[in-house]
């Protein structure tokens, strides 16, 4: 028996204990009673009430039910007993049943009702999934998109209203979560850390230090399964970094290196714009930031992280901070905060052409932009968004490029749970030409529409793909094939391949073309519908499917239509 | 001295004891055998079971199995004997009073396995 039953079991038997022991009471006194009680039958003669009969009475007059005297009407005695005995037994039952309601509304046992509820749905879950740590506008964006590519998460959040939030959010499954502190590391047992299926942690707690923590115990405890986990400062991001953690996520680098990019090349911006994002939201607009003089607005952690992808660039960024000294600005910094126009004409804004408002406040934020947009309509406007209830407020304002760092850091999880060969991809794009993003950018146009598409990846082994190897021991099979786009007859499904791995630590092959062959242990990252993902997944395990995609024919599955189908060819 | 433990010993060796007393005497002899006794016998195992709930050592789960058992045996005999004599034309007989007894019989087997057990743990507590 698994321990959390023996809790709830154990300690709803130990508070019955008194109310069960004054019911035995109250009935056996009042049934001895009234066997005791001497009485008449209906001739006047001499006459004892039986067990049986005082315990059928006492059973309908505890109850209240009174069917009356039965089965000879009472004499006096037996009736003053049965006063005592009503108010006896009553008294009885409405402790036990009090007793009871105030057993289910207690805290406590609540508590463990729904943890033992939570650990049966964990033992029970029989898909891969992630524990998400932080349910907030992160957290719930993760669980949102990890949903949307066909994962599954278990959260663990301390704050009650926040598990309360994801059992009111319409997700098309339950999700699992538990109200807990994730930082202590049976909690992370408790969701599930060393079940079979579990596929990573993700700690996304708005404190660095739990982070830190939770990456700990998920190393410790599974070194097998993946961590991913967010960083605000570098401190904590090396300390992670020093024991393995496998993903660090810090917001505000890469939005940095993002601007750098899109500054560096807008098609290669694109292209990560549209693979990083959340499936199924509309396709990102490409950006063409200037490569004039910009103003930055706040030098903190973020203002740091942008300032550094500017200058890599090669960009001249003027900063302006309100205090200059503690935030180790470099000289030439201007004093304000930037929302006064007279800060913004001393940084120079009439002769600028980008600016960047960075301050932690959502309100300074806004009000950078509309006074910068005043003085200068032409500027290239960045804003940054603290938090998510102000999305209307950035909506309306209508920037080119707002940085939300719950987003930021959504994108780069979901990047990373995908595929591992997502972030290789686009490691290995920065490095080509812009040509080549835009011959990308186009040929993802081409398949999706304006949606951002999905991204999944297929395998060529024997589990996921039975029917494609043992084809591939006769006959070579292409890429194209698989594709559909050999028939120009027929409908090319609607995906392109964006990386091949090979087995045996050939290298990587980007974009493959449409006669690439394909072998056994063949790894590929496919972006496009995801209805073709089904499709091209059942043809690779469904030797008839296989065929049917390879040749365009439907042959006969059933022996005796086979047996038919040959008798006909030879006939003819 | 603990009060806790001297009212649940004194409970469970109760309830063998009247267990017993209602056994003693010729088995298909309904004079030997009082209704009184059986009812106390019952009542008696019923709080002694209601005592042992929520227990969560191994000897206490044990201890609330044997308990179980015994009630449910008495119980039989109850309602065989309300049977017998409410239900049945020919009323109390040889035959029914035997597998009444019988059936207590088997409730004290149980109502013993409880008190060997208590002692049992009242010498490994020793030591």
């Amino acid at each position: 028996m698994p321990p959390t039953i023996n809790k709830v079991l154990f300690l709803f038997l130990r508070r019955m204990r008194p109310p069960l022991l004054a019911l035995t009471a109250a009935y056996s006194v009042s049934v001895i009673g009234l066997v005791l009680i001497p009485g008449v039958d209906d001739q006047g003669e001499p006459w004892r009430m039986d067990f049986f009969h005082a315990f059928y009475f006492v059973t309908y007059m505890a109850t209240t039910i009174g069917f009356g005297e039965i089965p000879h009407a009472f004499t006096e005695a037996q009736r003053m007993w049965t006063v005592f005995a009503v108010y006896l037994s009553v008294v009885a039952w409405l402790y036990a049943i009090g007793k009871i309601l105030a057993l289910i509304q207690d805290p406590a046992f609540r508590l463990a009702v729904s943890q033992h509820a939570f650990d049966r749905t964990i033992r029970k879950l029989e898909r891969p999934f992630h524990i998400v740590c932080g349910y907030g506008d992160t957290g719930a964006l993760v669980v949102r998109s990890l949903l949307g590519r066909n994962g599954f998460a278990v959260v663990i959040d301390h704050n009650p209203d926040r598990i309360n939030e994801l059992v009111l959010e319409d997700y098309a499954v339950q999700i699992p979560g538990l109200c807990a502190d994730a930082s202590v590391a049976n909690r992370l047992l408790d969701a599930g850390l060393l079940n079979p299926h579990c596929q990573g942690v993700v700690a996304l707690t708005s404190d660095d230090a739990v982070n830190l923590r939770i990456a700990i115990a998920a190393r410790l405890i599974n070194p097998d399964r993946p961590v991913i986990c967010r960083a605000e400062s570098h401190d904590t991001e090396k300390n992670m970094a020093s024991f393995g953690t496998d993903q660090i996520i810090n917001p505000f680098v890469i939005f940095g290196q993002r601007l750098a990019l899109a500054l560096h090349s807008p098609a290669h911006h694109l292209l990560h714009e549209w693979l990083g994002n959340l499936p199924g939201s509309p396709l990102p607009m490409p950006i063409d930031p200037p490569s004039g003089r910009w103003i930055l607005c706040g030098f903190g952690r973020f203002g740091k992280a942008v300032h550094a992808g500017l200058t890599q660039e090669g960009v001249e960024v003027t900063l302006v901070e309100t205090d200059p000294e503690g935030a180790d600005c470099p000289p030439g910094c201007i004093e304000g905060r930037g929302t006064e126009a007279d800060t913004l004409r001393k940084a120079g804004i009439e002769s600028a052409s980008g600016i960047v408002a960075g301050t932690g406040r959502d309100d300074y934020n806004l009000s950078i932009v509309m006074t910068a947009r005043e003085l200068n309509p032409e500027l290239f406007m960045v804003g940054r968004q603290n938090h998510e209830s102000n999305s209307l407020l950035f909506g309306a304002a209508d920037l080119p490029l707002v940085m939300r760092h719950d987003r930021v850091i959504a994108e780069a999880i979901l990047a990373h749970l995908t595929s591992p060969l997502l972030p290789r991809f686009l490691d290995l794009s920065r490095a080509q030409s812009t040509e080549w993003a835009n011959e990308q950018v186009s040929a993802i146009t081409a398949v999706v529409g304006d949606r951002v598409p999905a991204i999944w990846t297929e395998q060529l082994d024997e589990a996921s793909a039975p029917a494609l190897l043992k084809h591939l021991e006769h006959e070579p099979v292409t890429l194209g094939q698989l594709l559909r786009a050999d028939h120009p007859e027929r409908q090319r499904h609607a995906c392109i391949v964006l990386l091949l791995r090979r087995e045996g630590g050939s290298p990587d092959i980007l974009a493959p073309a449409d006669d690439t062959p394909l072998q056994p242990g063949d790894h590929m990252l496919f972006c496009g519908r995801f209805a073709s993902a089904l499709t091209i997944s059942h043809s690779l395990r469904d030797p008839h499917a296989l065929r049917y995609l390879l040749t365009g024919e439907d042959s006969p599955e059933g022996w005796f239509c086979r047996a038919l189908r040959a008798a006909r060819g030879q006939a003819a | 001295m603990n009060l806790e433990k001297v009212i649940f010993g004194f409970f469970i060796i109760l309830a063998f004891t009247l267990n017993f007393g209602f056994f003693l005497g010729e088995i298909d002899n309904p004079a030997h055998h009082n209704v009184y006794e059986l009812f106390a016998a019952i009542v008696v195992n019923v709080v002694a079971t209601a005592l042992k709930l929520g227990d969560r050592t191994q000897t206490g789960a044990l201890l609330l199995a044997s308990s179980l058992v015994a009630v449910l045996q008495l119980i039989a005999a109850a309602v065989v004997w309300g049977y017998a004599t409410h239900v049945h034309a020919g009323g109390m007989d040889a035959m029914f009073m035997a597998s009444i007894v019988s059936l207590a019989g088997g409730a004290m087997v149980a109502n013993l396995i409880s008190v060997l057990l208590l002692i049992a743990d009242t010498v490994a507590l020793r030591r």
